[in-house]
């Protein structure tokens, strides 16, 4: 199976749309190796920006940039643009309306045993309540590169969430890609499952598992946080059972989102799947989802459960 | 314009700002009396800007980021034309986009401030794309003396100097008191032009109410490669006798009486748009 980590799928995607566009610009924060925009910098210096480490002056540039009609990239690890910088991309970006789109690498708990510090699993949760901005979270690479098509040409700011290692794709080369529509991945009656980000393949490997138990369950990709497809939630819940899975924390991630969505519009039983309210268990990323049952066999055993 | 006009004008926004304040029965008196003489010589003598064309994208930049001086800022933007002068009379009304602190669906503000230490790395960015895209126009950024405390300034600081933007002016409007005392009780400043030039900066010192040497200092090069710092040394509450130099005006409001003694203090009848 063909992987590849969605960061450089962005960055090559990135330096290909910024080769043809001027106004296209990276910053980094002295992240220019963790984000893999080296290439970038030595080919296009005049359309670069380095910050230094200083997150929160890094969005205040991006915000001076675009006004005066670049479209930058503030690339960066997610942990640190989503908190060090809150403020910055509030005021500065949100709700001045300013062209600029902020990409956190290495989110969630990509960085496995470097420790909470380095961990991004309220991300969402913060931006999700912060107006003013689009929130997307890639499934894997094929998809990032859609995505940052469109990031390219649109004018809205934008919060975009990828990981740090290789995912396996879900999607072929070129699938079609609609900003705040959610993709239907799978057909079932007996519950549904909606995941974001790396989750969504692993979604898919518990639908696969369940089918074989005569277990019918409809998957959806939520790559966009906002615009909600609120259509794909209530058609969701037409199985009686939506369980959601994403790496973040339990509370006012994607779950929340659905929940918000089922609880005012069509009651609906749910599991929300994600990091627990507690400091995290110690390890890699495959160990942390293991330790909490952010895996296939624990998405199906939800299902199984719940239903 | 001469410095006798400017201070004239100075005084007629004023009156406009302690009047939006005392009808809002809100805002910032002291700072918006201290930053005025700036912001009047700014937007009438140094600035290249086009009231009718706020977008222009040539013109220069200024940035309020000591964002709740806001009266001042919006009375100098009025007069100026980016928008009517009767709006004045809506500041901080339910509904309003006239608000306490500068909101960029007000013709004329770039982007929304009011959140200390943002401003300089706005202007740094504006700067920057000024050098790449080949612009000649120059930014202009309004700092608090209290704001200094935040870190992100000297994010911004460090930047600056580190791409030599010779095209970037912070201000700071040195009135010496903030909200809860004297600069120097409160997070010491001092020496404070020696902290920028050692981050890098083309620094002055200037009398920050006095029109006239605002001018001198703008009309006159300033050294290349370097980008500049003006420490305006200012009055808060300047102009207003029973505001002058006193923390509690830092956002109190003034009575209908002590308008009309400011009017007098002024040497204004009163505004034209209320």
């Amino acid at each position: 199976m063909k992987t590849e980590a969605a960061r450089m799928a962005f960055t090559r995607t990135l330096l290909t749309l910024a080769r043809e566009d001027q106004t296209i610009f990276a910053t980094a924060t002295d992240s220019r190796g963790s984000v893999t925009l080296n290439e970038f910098a030595d080919a296009l210096p005049a359309q670069f920006v380095e910050c230094g480490i200083a997150e929160q002056n890094a969005i205040g540039i991006a915000a001076g940039l675009a006004n005066a009609g670049i479209r930058p990239f503030v690339c960066g690890p997610a942990c640190f643009f989503s908190m060090r910088s809150a403020e910055q991309v509030k005021v500065d970006i949100a709700y001045s309306h300013m062209n600029v789109k902020v990409i956190g690498v290495s989110g969630g708990v990509s960085y496995g045993a470097l420790g909470m510090s380095h961990h991004a699993t309220q991300d969402i949760a913060l931006f999700r309540a912060t107006p003013g901005l689009e929130i997307f979270i890639p499934a894997d690479g094929p998809q990032t590169v859609a995505l940052t098509k469109y990031l390219a040409k649109s004018s809205e700011p934008a919060y975009v969430r990828m990981g740090r290692g290789a995912v396996p794709n879900v999607y072929e080369e070129s699938a079609p890609f609609a900003p705040g529509k959610a993709n239907k991945l799978r057909e079932g009656s007996d519950a549904a499952i909606i995941a974001c980000g790396e989750m969504v393949y692993h979604a898919l490997k518990a639908a696969q598992a369940l089918a074989e138990e005569g277990i019918a369950v409809s998957v959806y990709d939520m790559h966009t946080l906002r615009p909600l497809d609120e259509a794909a939630i209530l058609e969701a819940a037409e199985t009686g059972f939506v369980v959601t899975v994403e790496e973040h924390n339990i509370h006012g991630g994607l779950g929340g989102a659905v929940a918000e969505v089922l609880s005012q519009e069509k009651p609906t039983r749910m599991r929300i799947l994600g990091l627990p309210d507690a400091k995290h268990f110690t390890g890699n990323s495959a160990e942390v989802f293991a330790h909490y049952g952010l895996t296939a066999e624990g998405i199906a055993q939800a299902v199984r459960k719940g239903r | 314009m001469d410095a006798t006009t400017l201070q004239t004008i100075a005084n007629q926004r004023r009156a406009d700002a302690v009047t939006m304040i005392h009808r809002a029965n809100t805002g910032h008196t002291g700072g918006s009396m201290s930053s005025l003489d700036i912001l009047t010589t700014l937007y009438y003598a140094v600035l290249s800007v086009r009231p009718q064309e706020p977008h222009w994208p040539e013109r220069d930049r200024f940035l309020l980021s000591k964002g709740h001086s806001v009266e001042g800022y919006l009375a100098v933007l009025a007069d100026r034309g980016f928008f009517p002068k009767a709006e004045l009379a809506t500041f901080s009304m339910a509904g309003s986009r006239l608000i306490g602190h500068p909101n960029n669906q007000t013709p004329g503000v770039e982007v929304c401030t009011g959140a200390l230490g943002h401003g300089l790395s706005v202007g740094v960015g504006m700067a920057i794309a000024a050098k790449r895209l080949q612009k000649s126009y120059r930014t202009f950024v309004l700092m608090g003396d209290g704001e200094q405390a935040e870190g992100s300034v000297w994010e911004a600081a460090m930047a600056g100097a580190n791409y030599q933007l010779d095209n970037l002016y912070a201000i700071i409007d040195r009135n010496g008191l903030q909200i809860s005392g004297a600069t120097e009780d409160v997070m010491a400043l001092e020496d404070f032009a020696d902290k920028w030039r050692a981050f890098g900066w083309d620094v002055a010192e200037a009398a920050g109410n006095d029109p006239q040497a605002l001018l001198t200092y703008f009309q006159t090069p300033r050294p290349a490669g370097k980008p500049h710092c003006l420490i305006a040394r200012t009055i808060k509450g300047k102009g207003l006798p029973f505001a002058e130099n006193r923390k509690d005006w830092h956002h109190k409001v003034p009575s209908a009486e002590q308008l009309l003694e400011a009017y007098a203090a002024l040497g204004v009848k009163g505004v034209d748009w209320a």
